[in-house]
Parts: structure tokens; C-alpha cells; sequence
């Protein structure tokens, strides 16, 4: 019998090689493992400290709001008199680009998790230097006033700024109808302190519930509207519902949502941003390129969805309607 | 590259390095950086900076403490890496959100100590990266090059700073990134203490006697 021949020496595979194939392979494992622990780690770090999550989870589409439409506004001119013809920022940007720390202290955490919020029932409480004191139904209190829409320009404190198309009543027709007495002065608003519906109302960042406030003459102008929704729809919840404040010649955080309570009030009320930092934040809070915020330029803003900046214009563009209300007032001393 | 022990040490932690910038670009082509692109861009690129900055600063005390001596291998990649990050963070800034409005960006640096600082920082890397070659160790003297280089202490600490000043209000983050580095910076200074008390007892001087000879320095 003959035995297959041995393959020639020069075919064997020399053990210095064969033995460096498996640290190849070893070091290629471990080459691999390294690059992907690192990668994600950082990207990790780099989005804050949060799993990665590409798109937050998609929502219900807001329902139609409940109230029938007015009649009268069938009839009025496509844009109202204090519109802006502007581009309007797209629905998602308003919807996922929110500041509402009550859910999260980024951007993004409102429209991730402000689910836990229940909008209905939801009831209202008018108090303080009117006629009658009472809880309102917030259903019951939209149908009190035609809604209407209106198109304004939003400026954050943070400079950028967005424009959307609210829908609400004037605050001036709800103080009208509430008859306040002559120790009115000022209005202040509560928002709902539930930690349970609120999960960032664990976390001491602000002083919870958040309150604002308004002078009386401010609160009646026309501009200042109480909104419960947006772009035609119902008010999302990361977006303040059922009912939010929106004084669009200041600062967004003025704009105080999620409201259980108005009071009129004869001092001036406390705000919780002005309590947090009073050097930084104060009452008026009134949009002005003049007067920075003392660690950041308020000269200029964003745009949401543009690329340059763009000038910010004094009373956020409302100077026409609202400044002979801060006339002979210091507005760098009342910032 | 490929050398010595662990030859897979410094490819795998340069690639995986360069994921972030990847998939910062990828997300920005596809426009899903959000409703503010360029202030997720800057938060980012400005976390990145911090985070290697962090990383090249704690070789030193993981050799002091566990014994390792394969982060001393990646330092010099991670400095670079920090500067890297920094200069994009900076062009982000310049180039995309204020669009090389020079006077713009000069009033900012001037009147705005959250910028300075942050500015601050990147200008103090900039030595450092151009001196790391080893040419550039060779020709400073390793003193020098050694003193030149503990300015990454500072440029870490002026970058805590930019993240706390730049925040509204919730400062958790910043505060973490500044506790890892209070504790690997003071790793430095007790490591230093206790090689002068070892160098002192290996000099013959009788331990007991160098620590009194402390304390009575530290109560004078």
C-alpha cells in the first residue's frame, strides 16, 4: 500500500505564521470590540447622556378642537390685524422643540414625555380681586369666547425664536367678563403642581409649581392671548394644555402653560424665573436687542428652520401696539 | 501603528474617536438634527471636546493608582482628539452660527465671560497640539514640554466652566464632568505629596521624622 505523500516542506505552514494567525484574529476581536466601546460610549456622552433614540416615539395626532367654530371668523379677512405674513415653523418643530421643564430640561424631553399629562378634566380657578370667585371647566370656559387664530412671532429668552399659528381668546375678554375690583392690579398664574403627571417637578430645578404674572394694563392689551391650540389643532400637551398663557412681545418663558389658576392680585406677583435668577430674568421680561442677557448677546436670533441669524427687533416686532405701556420706564433698569 | 503590546489599542481607540464626527455629519445630511441643528451640533462637538480633555488628563492617575500603563500610550491621540473636537466646536460656532460675523464674534469673546472662558480653552490647546510631536518633546527639553503641557489642567477646568455658564439652570451635567476632573486632578496632587514623603524616607531620613516634618510645615 502506499501512503499519500507528505506535502512538501515549503507547503507547511510555518508555526511563527500559524501562530500569528491566531493573534490576528484575536487582536482583529479585540480591535473590533475597543473601536465599538469607544464609538458608542462617546456618542453616549455626546447626546447628553441619553440612550440613542433617533425620533421620538410618534404621538396621537391632535384631535380637532371641541369647540364649534365661531361663525364670525368664517367671515373675517384671512389674516387678522395683528398677524404676521412670516413663514410659519413647521408643526413638528413646534411640537418637538419645547422648553417645559416640568417634563425634562431638554428640548426634546417635552414631546417625549409630557404623555404623563391628563389635559381633561381640567378646571380652572378664577380668584382674587373679582366679582365672583369661581372653578371653571376649561371646556366650559373656551366656550365663554370665540377662539381665534392668531400668527406671532415667539422669542426665546435662549434667542431663537419660531412663528406659529395659536388659537385661544384675548385674556382681556376673560378679565372683562370677571369683573375685577379697583385693587387689581396685577394677574398672576399657577401651573398644575402634580409630580405624578409632571415628572420633572421631582427634581428641584425651578421652583415648583411655576408661576408668572402680568401688570393689569399689559394683561388687557389685545395682543395677549389665553391659547388652546395650535395650528388649528388642539393644544398638545409638551406645548402647554389644555390652556397656556402667550404674550408674544416677551420672552417665551412668560408664556406660562398648563394653567389651574388666575388670580388678580393688588402686588406685584412673584415669577419663577426671576426668583431663580434675578440678575438674569425679571418681571417684564420684555423682547429687547438692547438689553442682554448678562452671559449671552440678545441682539440676534435663530429662526427656527433658518441658517443666518436674524436681527431681534424690539418688542419682539410689537413696539407699535405695546410700547406707549412702558413709556418713561427704564427698560434696562426693568428688564 | 501596529506594534508592541496591545497593537490594537491605538487603531481601535483612534476609529471608534472619529464615530461621533461621522455620525454627527450623517445626521446633519439628513437633517435629523432636530429643530435647531447647529445648537445640536455645538452641544455635541463642545461634550466631545470635554470628554477627551477628561480622558488624556486621567492616563496619568489610572498608571498612579491601578498601575496601567496602556492609557499613557493613547494620551497623546486623546489630547489631539480634544483639540480636534475644540476646533470644530469653535468652527461650528465661527462659521455656522454666526456665520463669520467678525464683529459679532469679537463682542462675544470681549463682553461674554461664558465665551471667554470657552475661548480661553481652545487657545490653550493650541500650543499643546502644535507641540506633540516628538520632535517638538525633543527640541522644548522634556522639562519644558512637561510644564507647557499641565495647561491642560487649566483648559479643563475653563471647559467645566463654559458648560456651567452656559446652562439655564439645571447644572447636574457640568457638575459631573467637574467632580471627575476635581478627583483626577487631586489624584495628581496626593500622588505628588506622597513621592516627596517616599522620596524623603528612600533619602534615609526615618519616616516617622519626614511625617512630623510635615506636619509642622503644615501647621506653620
Amino acid at each position: 500500500m502506499k501512503l499519500p505523500k507528505e506535502p512538501a516542506s515549503s507547503e507547511v505552514t510555518a508555526e511563527s505564521l500559524y501562530v500569528r494567525r491566531r493573534e490576528f484574529i484575536k487582536n482583529a476581536a479585540l480591535f473590533a470590540g475597543t473601536t465599538t466601546a469607544v464609538g458608542a460610549g462617546l456618542i453616549y456622552l455626546a447626546s447628553g447622556g441619553k440612550a440613542d433614540s433617533p425620533e421620538s416615539p410618534a404621538s396621537e395626532p391632535p384631535k380637532a378642537v371641541t369647540a364649534p367654530p365661531d361663525p364670525r371668523a368664517e367671515l373675517a379677512p384671512l389674516r387678522g390685524r395683528f398677524d404676521t405674513d412670516e413663514p410659519m415653523t413647521p408643526f413638528k418643530d413646534v411640537t418637538t422643540y419645547n422648553n417645559f421643564y416640568e417634563f425634562g430640561v431638554d428640548k426634546s424631553d417635552p414631546s417625549e414625555n409630557a404623555h404623563t399629562l391628563r389635559p381633561r378634566p381640567w378646571s380652572v380657578s378664577l380668584e382674587g380681586e373679582i366679582k365672583k370667585p369661581q372653578k371653571v371647566d376649561v371646556d366650559a370656559l373656551t366656550k365663554w369666547f370665540p377662539l381665534e387664530q392668531r400668527v406671532y412671532r415667539m422669542r426665546c429668552v435662549e434667542a431663537w425664536s419660531m412663528v406659529i399659528p395659536w388659537l385661544g381668546f384675548p385674556l382681556a375678554e376673560l378679565i372683562k367678563r370677571l369683573e375685577p375690583t379697583s385693587r387689581a392690579k396685577y394677574v398672576a398664574f399657577t401651573t398644575l403642581l402634580d409630580s405624578a403627571q409632571m415628572p420633572g417637578q421631582r427634581r428641584g430645578i425651578l421652583d415648583w409649581p411655576y408661576v408668572e404674572g402680568l401688570r393689569i394694563d399689559e394683561a388687557m392689551n389685545p395682543l395677549v392671548l389665553l391659547a388652546v391650540g395650535l395650528y388649528g389643532k388642539e393644544l398638545p400637551n409638551q406645548n402647554g394644555a389644555p390652556i397656556r398663557l402667550v404674550v408674544p412681545w416677551k420672552y417665551g418663558f412668560k408664556g406660562i402653560k398648563s394653567i389651574v389658576r388666575i388670580q388678580l392680585v393688588e402686588k406685584q406677583p412673584r415669577t419663577t424665573w426671576n426668583l431663580a435668577a434675578p440678575h438674569e430674568y425679571g418681571f417684564y421680561a420684555n423682547v429687547n436687542p438692547e438689553v442682554d442677557h448678562p452671559r449671552w448677546s440678545q441682539a440676534t436670533e435663530r429662526r427656527i428652520g433658518e441658517f443666518r441669524r436674524r436681527k431681534t427687533l424690539p418688542f419682539n416686532g410689537y413696539g407699535e401696539q405695546v410700547a406707549s405701556l412702558y413709556s418713561g420706564m427704564d427698560l434696562r433698569a426693568n428688564f | 501603528m501596529w506594534k508592541g503590546p496591545l497593537p490594537w489599542l491605538k487603531p481601535a481607540v483612534f476609529v471608534g474617536s472619529l464615530f461621533p464626527v461621522f455620525r454627527l455629519g450623517a445626521a446633519a445630511a439628513r437633517g435629523e438634527l432636530g429643530a435647531n441643528p447647529i445648537a445640536t451640533a455645538l452641544n455635541q462637538l463642545g461634550l466631545l471636546t470635554l470628554t477627551f480633555l477628561i480622558a488624556a488628563l486621567a492616563c496619568t492617575p489610572l498608571k498612579l493608582v491601578f498601575g496601567w500603563t496602556w492609557p499613557i500610550r493613547i494620551r497623546r491621540m486623546l489630547g489631539l482628539f480634544a483639540f480636534f473636537y475644540a476646533s470644530l466646536h469653535f468652527l461650528t460656532y465661527a462659521g455656522l452660527d454666526q456665520v463669520l460675523d467678525l464683529k459679532a464674534i469679537f463682542a462675544d469673546i470681549t463682553k461674554r465671560p461664558f465665551i471667554a472662558v470657552g475661548f480661553a480653552a481652545f487657545v490653550l490647546l493650541v500650543p499643546l497640539a502644535a507641540t506633540s510631536t516628538d520632535a517638538m518633546v525633543r527640541r522644548l527639553g522634556y522639562v519644558r514640554w512637561k510644564r507647557l503641557h499641565r495647561l491642560a489642567y487649566l483648559a479643563a477646568i475653563l471647559g467645566v466652566i463654559h458648560f456651567v455658564w452656559r446652562v439655564k439652570k439645571d447644572v447636574s451635567q457640568p457638575v459631573a464632568y467637574g467632580a471627575v476632573l476635581a478627583v483626577l486632578l487631586s489624584t495628581r496632587v496626593v500622588a505628588y505629596f506622597w513621592k516627596r514623603l517616599k522620596q524623603r524616607v528612600s533619602r534615609g531620613i526615618p519616616a516617622t521624622m519626614a511625617a512630623g516634618e510635615t506636619e509642622t510645615r503644615s501647621g506653620s
